[in-house]
């Protein structure tokens, strides 16, 4: 056998993933040399919409995902909003960021202890000192393996967790209380307090298990150099300092890199209309100075070059959109479209919404070693570190007897937008009804910039260039590092397919 | 009696079903399961195995090499295009998820449809969809889908419709473990096949609007507290779910979250003929009545009580917090 494999591999099923993956791989000399990146199913969202009724879109995009249902209302609800001229009161405002952040703190929870950590628990790794630790903490669910402690652990604080969406949202997932005008879940005094104490439960659980440390230490730490001297106190001690102990022995800085270029619509819009988590593309081109400026959204295309979707006329504008099957396009390989901005890829996620809102560690981390395994991990930690006190506020600036919801009144014709954030990154939807009817709707997913295949200039996506490079181990058929490299970016392929 | 192996697929849908399941009531998830004898053999949300392990295990299931007791299959059947399947190829294989279903659950003794998807096609098979979608032994209502209306798994028994969208936590944790403890037969399906332990019941039994609905005392909008069957859509009164007496995520339902229950466990719940958001009428009456009451009865009584309906329970009705509170008499109960 040689020590050093080469040939093509097809990895599938991917799992602890959301929804369905392959990666297509090139090996030379023990590295991966390419990638393709099909998403393995059609949904067709965008095709059942048109023709019914505009708010019936309040009832099915949530069901575009189950893990960020949230999202996928808020975009649509920001849509009808955006044409209806209708603004939420504050308690509303309130309540959806409540609800959003919510699903995407989960989300941060349930990808680094269910979907990321557990392949530190591979046999593979077997011989390094921190293996047995990984497991006692990190093991998967699985046939004769009783699930790791912390992941039991957080497993249990996310179930208390969504509680909050109980109350706030009726249920989770799926809920329908997000509307154009606010919540149609008013929140009393007394359920006020009961949802801090809820707060104030997954801050214990933060600060105990996952960073042994106060959130606003962590969210203090200014620089890399700071995170390296915080680390080295006390390299076990809770998961983040763990997880960096292994990143540090498994060298996982230098696998995965990024586009170098991230982009975030913002996230939270506050009653005084900023927002909590700006919104900017962010360019870092190794060894010069990080740039930000607005996103602009004119500048958005599709090309479904190398999807089985109709492509005549070139790539499109979301606004102008078409989501239609040719299932045998030549060339093609995936059901996902190619995004891009100004023709460019672009990364999206908790690393692009922390560098848009000028966070100092990931911004210096990201400066120092780009946007790489480690910084998308180290992202989405600091995130739930720095929204919970937010949440917080925002639960605190709740006035009970004040309104959650402005009635609307959608015109019978209507053209919107509406951009968010779900944990995954940018999310947007484009729609546009006539006579109380929808005629277009047009989603374009975080996942489907993360994961894009190539597009008509040839330019592989975001994923596809991280696996560039990502080595081989002799025997292996669904390498390790490729693993990595994919869970970093958490994708959801359902939202991608939609 | 040994354990439980459970394979969980899932096809056409959003992973909600999975998501959901994960918010189980209970402090220790891994636990319940395995205290109650169910052991995963892959789930592919919360699995180590990725990639050749997965179809080797595929494979050893359907050479009986590896006993699967549970097929769960989450998300609707993809058969199109023109019944090809090309809409979903697993992962790894280049091969339809329909064919990997159809050739497991022939070897499967309980084969589980987890959500309105995998049982009827759901949100998925919606009027104008182009994915052909279907659920594993119905087309909404119809019986038949992708396994067709003999089916039956190794135990004897048809599809076993965990019906919801998403499905609640709590009814797919009784069923693995009924079928775990041998304790769910034929009897315990209703006509649609769905557990009875859930759908014997209605949304809105233990529903917070209540008193509203005696009242006719209505919603007008969103977030307002009166009940919403009048004008804002709600079918709990059809509705086979315990959502209110079960609540979800500790303390919630759609109607308490201030939305209409939309029958979310009910063949073709995704096309109701009318925004979801709205109650269609005849002459002011609403068409879709509680399925066990006389038109005439209904009118006659709501009409009686309209004109009886206290202040408070009329005036909080479109208000979204309680602006009438209860009197508080100043003499005892009596
Ligand atoms: S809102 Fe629906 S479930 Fe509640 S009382 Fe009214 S009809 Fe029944
Ligand atoms: S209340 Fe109705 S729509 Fe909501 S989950 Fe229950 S059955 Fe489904």
């Amino acid at each position: 056998m040689s020590n050093t494999p080469t040939g093509r591999l097809l990895v599938g099923p991917f799992n602890r993933v959301e929804g369905d993956l392959e990666v297509q791989l090139q090996v030379a000399d023990g590295r991966v040399a390419s990638a393709q990146v099909n998403a393995t199913m059609y949904r067709g969202f965008e095709q059942l919409l048109p023709g019914r009724a505009v708010r019936d879109a309040l009832v099915v995009v949530p069901r575009i995902c189950g893990i960020c249902s949230v999202s996928q209302s808020v975009a649509a609800a920001r849509a009808l909003a955006d044409a209806a001229g209708v603004t939420p009161p504050p308690n509303g405002q309130h309540a959806l960021n409540l609800m959003q952040a919510c699903e995407n703190l989960a989300d941060h929870l349930s990808h680094f202890y269910l979907f990321f950590a557990p392949d530190f628990t591979r046999p593979i790794y077997a011989d390094r000192p921190w293996w047995p630790e990984a497991v006692r903490r990190w093991a998967a669910l699985g046939a004769g393996v009783t699930q790791g402690e912390h992941a039991r652990q957080a497993l249990a604080a996310r179930q208390r967790w969504f509680t909050l969406m109980g109350t706030l949202g009726g249920k989770w997932p799926h809920t329908q209380s997000v509307q154009p005008g606010g919540s149609s879940r008013a929140i009393d005094a007394a359920e006020r307090l009961r949802l801090m104490s809820k707060l104030r439960e997954m801050r214990a659980f933060l600060e105990s298990t996952l960073f042994a440390a106060p959130l606003e230490d962590i969210a203090a730490l200014r620089d890399a150099a700071a995170l390296a001297r915080w680390h080295a106190a006390d390299p076990l001690r809770g998961d983040l300092r763990f997880f960096l102990t292994v990143a540090d022995d498994l060298a996982l800085a230098q696998l995965g890199a990024g586009p170098g270029r991230t982009l975030s619509w913002g996230a939270y819009p506050q009653p005084d209309a900023g927002l909590a988590l700006a919104a900017g593309v962010c360019e870092h081109p190794s060894a010069s100075p990080l740039t930000r400026q607005a996103p602009d959204v004119r500048l958005v295309t599709e090309d479904a070059t190398h999807a089985w979707l109709a492509d005549s006329g070139g790539p499109r504008h979301p606004a102008q959109g078409v989501t239609l099957p040719d299932v045998d396009k030549p060339a093609a390989y995936s059901w996902n479209k190619a995004p891009r901005l100004d023709g460019r890829v672009v990364e999206t996620g908790a690393i692009a919404r922390q560098l848009a809102d000028g966070q100092p560690l990931i911004t210096d981390v990201v400066q120092c070693h780009g946007s790489q395994v480690v910084s998308r991990v180290l992202a989405r930690l600091i995130e739930l570190a720095r929204v919970l006190p937010m949440m917080e506020r925002w639960l605190g600036a709740i006035v009970p007897r004040e309104p959650f919801y402005t009635p609307d009144s959608l015109p019978d014709e209507g053209e919107g937008m509406g951009l968010t954030e779900a944990a995954r990154g940018a999310l947007g939807h484009w729609v546009r009804w006539r006579n109380g009817r929808l005629l277009h709707y047009q989603i374009v997913a975080p996942t489907s910039w993360n994961f894009s295949p190539r597009d008509a200039q040839g330019q592989p996506g975001a994923l596809e260039a991280a696996l560039v490079g990502a080595p081989v181990y002799p025997g292996e058929r669904t390498p390790v590092a490729v693993q990595h490299i994919v869970r970093s970016f958490d994708p959801c392929m359902v939202c991608t397919v939609h | 009696m040994g354990s439980l192996h459970v394979l969980w697929l899932q096809s056409g849908g959003c992973g909600g079903c999975s998501m959901s399941l994960l918010n189980a009531d209970t402090p220790d998830w891994a636990a319940t399961l395995r205290t109650s004898g169910i052991e995963w053999l892959w789930h592919p949300s919360l699995s180590l195995a990725s990639g050749e392990a997965v179809l080797q295990m595929l494979e050893d299931c359907l050479s009986g090499a590896q006993p699967l007791d549970v097929l769960c299959i989450e998300g609707a059947l993809l058969r199109g295009p023109q019944g090809s399947g090309r809409f979903h190829l697993l992962a790894g294989t280049g091969v339809p998820m329909i064919s990997w279903v159809r050739r497991l659950a022939g070897v499967a003794r309980y084969v589980v449809a987890v959500g309105s998807c995998a049982a009827w096609g759901g949100v998925s098979g919606a009027r104008n969809h182009a994915t052909e979608a279907c659920g594993l032994q119905f087309e909404d209502d119809q019986p038949g889908g992708l396994l067709g209306a003999a089916f039956r798994s190794g135990a004897g028994l048809p599809v076993i419709n965990v019906a919801g969208c998403p499905t609640h936590p709590g009814w797919v944790i009784d069923s693995l473990m009924a079928l775990a403890d041998g304790s769910l037969s034929a009897d315990d399906l209703d006509s649609l096949q769905r557990p009875r332990f859930y759908a014997d019941q209605l949304v809105h039994h233990g529903c917070t609007r209540n008193e509203f609905y005696e009242f006719k005392a209505s919603a007008e909008q969103p977030s307002d507290l009166g009940c919403m069957m009048e004008h804002m859509g709600c079918k709990g009164t059809q509705a086979h779910a315990d959502c209110n007496t079960r609540l979800w995520n500790g303390e919630g339902s759609c109607t308490r979250g201030g939305y209409a229950c939309i029958s979310c466990t009910e063949p073709g719940f995704q096309d109701p003929g009318h925004a979801f958001d709205a109650t269609p009428k005849v002459a002011g009456i609403p068409i879709g009545l509680p399925t066990d009451m006389p038109k005439a009865w209904f009118v006659a009584l709501a009409s009686l009580s309209k004109s009886a309906t206290p202040r408070r329970v009329k005036t909080n009705a479109t208000a979204d917090h309680i602006v009438v509170p209860p009197v508080a008499r100043k003499t005892r109960l009596k």
